[in-house]
């Protein structure tokens, strides 16, 4: 009997991990495509077959060339700056703003903290019109201000994670804090910052991404090429009327991608308990 | 006025003389750390809402002042607009299949990976990777070759004899859209996680009971598991209708809206008539819609979640 058991267990075992594997290969298969794309002569960049034809590292050369004198160097440049920019100004912002609704009382504290739940499913994209009329009329374009101030202010589900996880942290500890003559600054910085570390990464990790990723801000409101991100000069460069080099546009989304998923392998921990925890999605 | 009092008795609490100067000191720090906050709500939320509110009563272009029209937009949108009603119906189209789709793989995928068993941990991990790249360019570029005439998905059709000819996918009315709910499908990844975490906090008690009681797996699932899992259903179906309700980039950058307006989400509609014609007064209007749109389907879904939401109390 129990020897039946073992066994339906193991052929359970076995099924699961072929049935997993292969669901597996066709999901990564679009980026494996990619990747063998990037590496095929350019003739045959777009051909089902995941084994290129030689390695054909020259695709990635030809593209980092760019277009129009404009290398890669320069957009990946700004990417970081923006998305380096966005992470740390939001993950300040949104830890002090958090700070400020768990551990300090104000007049109309309640009343901003429901303001604050209730725009946390407000989506960005409603707001594009306005907010392109609005840094219209300050002449904010082709400058980084609206690309980047934004960005670095609090997201509201970020603050009320961290809001959550503040009151997590004992109040004892502020108490003690404050006779050994902390203000609240001081217990923000000394007491509170270093225990935000999880939702900290969390936070900076999405914001990273978010803004690594972000098409449309960049699209509405940057004109000069100099100042574009990735992910502009990737849409202009893979520009389907114009491209003929298809192993060359194969290397530069390849390359693009690399940031990202250097930072999945490095944080991956982290960034599956903030998901699980939040719901939060890349 | 509430809130006063409890600041009071707060302070009350460290020190027994109440100064004023002390409640001053008090709220000008709680007003400092949340000060950030404050700005981007009032700079980049509210005034650019309520302003907007205001364009979408006028005639506004990028050159020129906005002269007040009433209604005018809004008329012209319900009645003769043709596009927009295009987009609500390729927008509703999309969310319809692309959601669901995509919390079914994720719960599905979430059941496989409940029990520990080798590599799960690198399979999760796998899984994952498209929603973390899903939005970007890259997979966007990428897609549309996949899917173009000339492109794998093809290849790979022909080799398994499905199709005897190259079809663009992207480029064919009927199929253009669902490259778009396929790629969406794709990147289940979050909602996956999130529903696994769900799963863990079901009581294993629960599961034995039912296996003595002789219920088979399906009725486990049915009878236990969906049940249990219906707070973290609601969240995660919430969250991503909202998120795929105004889907742009995969839809600019795939198919442009084409062909035939047949991808014409809303989001991109907005942008064109908006930003790329310059009819900021339209474009508002069509913004303050589809937030009303939204806004009435998320409260649509908390209400009914009363129904069929199940919650421990």
């Amino acid at each position: 009997m129990s020897l039946s058991f073992t066994k339906k267990e193991r052929l359970n075992n076995i099924l699961f991990q072929v049935f997993v594997a292969l669901f597996c290969f066709v999901m990564i298969y679009p980026l494996l495509w990619m990747l063998a794309g990037s590496l095929k002569t350019s003739g045959n960049a777009l051909t089902a077959t995941l084994i290129p034809d030689g390695l054909n590292f020259s695709n990635y050369l030809q593209g980092w060339k760019g277009f129009g004198g404009h290398s890669f160097s320069i957009f990946f440049r700004n990417s970081f700056f923006i998305a380096g920019m966005a992470t740390l100004g939001q993950l300040f912002t949104s830890s002090f703003a958090a700070f400020g609704f768990a551990r300090t009382r104000f007049i109309g504290q309640k009343v901003f903290f429901a303001v604050m739940i209730a725009t946390v499913l407000l989506p960005a994209q409603v707001l594009r019109i306005p907010q392109y009329i609005m840094f219209n009329n300050w002449g904010w374009m082709d400058s980084y201000l609206p690309v980047l101030l934004p960005q670095m202010l609090p997201v509201p589900f970020f603050t009320f994670l961290m809001v959550q996880f503040i009151r997590g942290i004992p109040s004892e500890l502020d108490e003690a804090a404050l006779i050994d003559g902390c203000n609240k600054f001081g217990i923000y910085f000394r007491i509170i910052l270093p225990n935000l570390k999880p939702v900290m990464v969390t936070a900076g990790i999405f914001r990273f991404y978010w803004t690594w990723n972000d098409f449309m801000t960049p699209l509405l409101y940057l004109q000069t090429v100099t100042k574009y991100p990735i992910s502009i000069a990737l849409r202009m460069f893979s520009d389907p009327n114009a491209i003929t080099n298809w192993g060359a546009m194969f290397g530069m989304t390849v390359l693009s991608i690399v940031p990202t998923l250097v930072i999945f392998i490095f944080f991956q921990k982290y960034l599956v308990e903030g998901v699980a925890s939040s719901g939060l999605k890349g | 006025m509430n809130n006063r009092f409890e600041a009071l008795k707060d302070v009350s609490r460290i020190d027994h003389r109440i100064g004023i100067k002390k409640i001053i000191k008090m709220n000008l720090e709680g007003y400092a750390f949340i000060l950030p906050w404050l700005i981007g709500f009032l700079a980049f939320m509210l005034y650019p809402l309520l302003m907007s509110l205001y364009y979408s009563f006028t005639k506004y272009s990028i050159v020129g002042n906005p002269e007040w029209i009433g209604l005018q937009n809004y008329l012209t949108i319900f009645l003769t607009d043709e596009k927009f009603w295009m987009s609500l119906k390729v927008t509703f189209f999309y969310v319809v299949f692309a959601v669901p789709l995509r919390l079914a793989a994720a719960l599905a995928l979430a059941m496989l990976f409940k029990k520990a068993r080798p590599l799960t941990n690198f399979y999760r991990a796998a899984y994952y990777v498209p929603s973390i790249l899903g939005g970007s360019v890259a997979i966007s570029v990428v897609w549309r070759q996949l899917f173009g005439s000339k492109g794998a998905f093809n290849d790979i059709l022909l080799s398994l004899g499905l199709i005897n000819q190259r079809i663009s996918w992207i480029g064919t009315p009927d199929t253009a859209i669902w490259t778009l709910i396929l790629l969406a499908a794709w990147q289940f990844g979050s909602p996956m996680i999130v529903f696994l975490a769900g799963l863990k906090q079901i009581p294993k008690s629960l599961y034995e009971a039912a296996k003595i009681d002789g219920a088979s797996k399906w009725q486990q699932f049915t009878r236990i598991t969906i049940p249990l899992l219906t707070p973290v259903i609601f969240f995660n179906l919430l969250m991503q209708m909202v998120r795929l309700f105004l889907m742009f980039t995969q839809a600019f950058i795939i198919t442009d809206g084409g062909p035939l307006d047949r991808t014409l989400v809303y989001a991109l509609y907005l942008y064109r008539k908006g930003i790329s014609f310059g009819h900021l007064g339209y474009g508002s209007a069509l913004a303050w819609i589809i937030l009303v749109i939204l806004t009435v389907a998320t409260i649509i879904i908390f209400k009914t979640s009363n129904k069929w939401v199940y919650y421990e109390s």
